[in-house]
């Protein structure tokens, strides 16, 4: 009797949670698989389900997805280039911070902690100023470069918290068997920090991929801006075809879940080890 | 106790500390660290530094203080922060225990419930606004099918937008807090709450005496990060109300991009340094927590 009313408690608590959770993401579901009709009449399933505006966004037969592959490819292409960046940068800081203890680590530590601390829609105003004097506005690197700024810092901060749990001895006896720090850094660190360096570019990778006031900042060509920006475009036009529109997030929002469902092992582990320190 | 605390270890330096000057492991230190400086001082330090210097005329201010938007969004600001912050630290609290109950169908719950944190906030946030449609969305035929009467018009009342806006950003940043505040849990020792079992505790004595002291500490940093993070929250207002009806819905992060999209970067720069009150003494903290 006690063991079926701690099960309903549970499921009370449970169902409203599912509910919650899911329902904008059934919603967007629903729309991708309805008609413009059917999708405004406020039913939880269409009478005739349709993948006709699949259809439509993959051929791009909409005036607003005439450049929906190519916006796709420069999502990919942005994301993957913070990824790798973000990893390249943030590796080698902290192993020069945490290993090699290079003089003034410590104070850079500090200085990325605290670009880690102000607000992205903040530092976003100088930053496009910023590039507007280098001459980077409507230039993809823009907006690589800026997301690898925001993100380089928690990078650095999850992975010199990893690289102080690895054993020093390893160091040790690397230099007695005469390893360059750079063998050091090829040869042991690096496969050692694997699975921290998949959080991490993970992380980085859906950052960019996900990033929206960035984007539409910095990129304002219908052919070099990622996805996210044309799909607010969508938002200005008092016609929107709010299914299309539906469509196409839905398919944006695929990748980035089942990169996370891939990695989601690294991903936890090393993203709240390093996330917040008390 | 602290329960996240990682171990710190005191290392022996790879160099003597009397050759430190030029050896090679300096120097390549040194190397191995000019990417992350570089893009420090090219994106962060020379931006900062001009745009504190863009907002350095009075005029800025007194024509900041004239906009009718400003106090509007300053009090929205205000009210996001105590209010939506709170709610949702207090939910991911009670949830993170819901979540580390052993059942195998909670194991699958909790796969699903990341998803609004995994995923990009532009369809989603769109998929809610229109949910919120007067007169097409979900939510108002539902009522209307129930009570024969008409729903709100959720997005065009100040503080029914406002809280929907919460609500979205609650949706979209609950997952990742209740996720820190679970592996804070898993981090106490099981023999406690055997100890507290073999004595008797109810439930709420159980988190009074042993789950909040381990994880208060891990709370407040939580609370706090939040805190600053939301003062960044562009997409739950902006993609939801756009800053309307008649620009009352605006936080301070989106009235300085109206402004940076207006050319007016004095004032967008003028907006953020009004915020400065605020972020800087939640950055103070969390500086000296997190770098000792």
């Amino acid at each position: 009797m006690k063991r079926a009313l701690t099960e309903a408690r549970l499921l009370l608590i449970g169902i409203p949670v599912a509910i919650w959770t899911l329902l904008p993401i059934y919603h967007l579901f629903l729309f991708s698989i309805s008609t413009k009709d059917e999708a405004f009449s406020g039913r939880l399933w269409p009478e005739h389900p349709t993948l006709r505006n699949f259809s439509i966004v993959f051929h791009q037969e909409h005036y607003f997805l005439n450049h929906f592959w190519e916006q796709l490819w420069n999502s990919l292409v942005i994301a993957v280039a913070v990824g790798f960046l973000t990893l390249f940068i943030a590796a080698s800081a902290a192993f020069a911070i945490s290993r090699l203890k290079t003089r003034g680590g410590r104070a850079i530590l500090n200085c990325a902690l605290l670009t880690y601390f102000i607000p992205a829609a903040f530092l976003a105003v100088p930053m496009y100023k910023a590039m507007g004097t280098y001459g980077l506005l409507n230039h993809q690197s823009a907006l690589i470069l800026a997301m690898v700024t925001i993100a380089a810092p928690y990078a650095i901060w999850v992975l010199k918290q990893a690289s102080d749990k690895l054993p020093y001895e390893l160091d040790e006896a690397a230099k007695i068997d005469g390893a360059s720090p750079l063998q050091l850094f090829r040869l042991v660190y690096l496969p050692l920090m694997a699975p921290s360096l998949v959080a991490v570019g993970t992380y980085a990778l859906l950052l960019a991929w996900n990033e929206y006031l960035y984007a539409f900042l910095l990129l304002s060509k219908d052919t070099n801006i990622t996805l996210p920006v044309a799909l607010g475009h969508f938002l200005s036009a008092d016609d929107s075809p709010w299914e299309l529109l539906m469509t196409t997030g839905l398919i944006y929002a695929l990748p980035p879940a089942a990169i996370y469902y891939t990695f989601k092992r690294y991903m936890v582990s090393g993203l709240t080890s390093g996330a917040v320190k008390s | 106790m602290s329960t996240v605390a990682l171990p710190r270890v005191e290392p022996v330096s790879p160099t003597g500390p009397g050759k430190r000057r030029f050896s090679p492991w300096q120097t390549w230190g040194a190397l191995l660290l000019a990417p992350y400086v570089i893009i420090f001082a090219v994106f962060v330090l020379y931006p900062v530094t001009y745009g504190l210097w863009l907002a350095r005329h009075p005029e800025s201010y007194t024509q900041l203080f004239d906009d009718p938007v400003f106090g509007g969004a300053v009090v929205n600001t205000l009210i996001f922060i105590v209010v939506a912050i709170n709610l949702k630290m207090l939910a991911a609290l009670f949830l993170s225990g819901f979540f580390v109950t052993a059942r195998t169908w909670i194991k699958w719950l909790s796969v699903l419930f990341i998803l609004p944190w995994a995923v990009p906030s532009i369809p989603t946030i769109l998929s809610i606004r229109f949910m919120l449609n007067p007169e097409w969305g979900v939510i108002n035929q539902l009522i209307f099918r129930l009570t024969g009467e008409d729903g709100p018009n959720w997005l065009n009342d100040r503080w029914l937008a406002l809280s929907m806006a919460m609500l979205v950003h609650v949706w979209k940043s609950l997952p990742f807090w209740t996720m820190i505040l679970i592996a804070g849990r898993l981090a106490i020792p099981n023999e406690l709450y055997e100890a507290a079992s073999v004595d008797g505790a109810t439930a709420w004595q159980k988190f009074r005496f042993v789950t909040w002291p381990s994880l208060a500490t891990l709370y407040l940093t939580s609370t706090i990060l939040s805190m600053i993070w939301t003062l960044g929250d562009f997409n739950s207002v902006y993609l939801l109300t756009g800053g309307g009806p008649a620009d009352l819905t605006h936080i301070l992060a989106t009235l300085g991009i109206r402004y940076l999209r207006l050319d007016q970067v004095d004032l967008a720069m003028a907006t953020i340094v009004c915020a400065l009150p605020i972020v800087l003494p939640l950055v103070y903290f969390m500086m000296k927590r997190l770098s000792r």
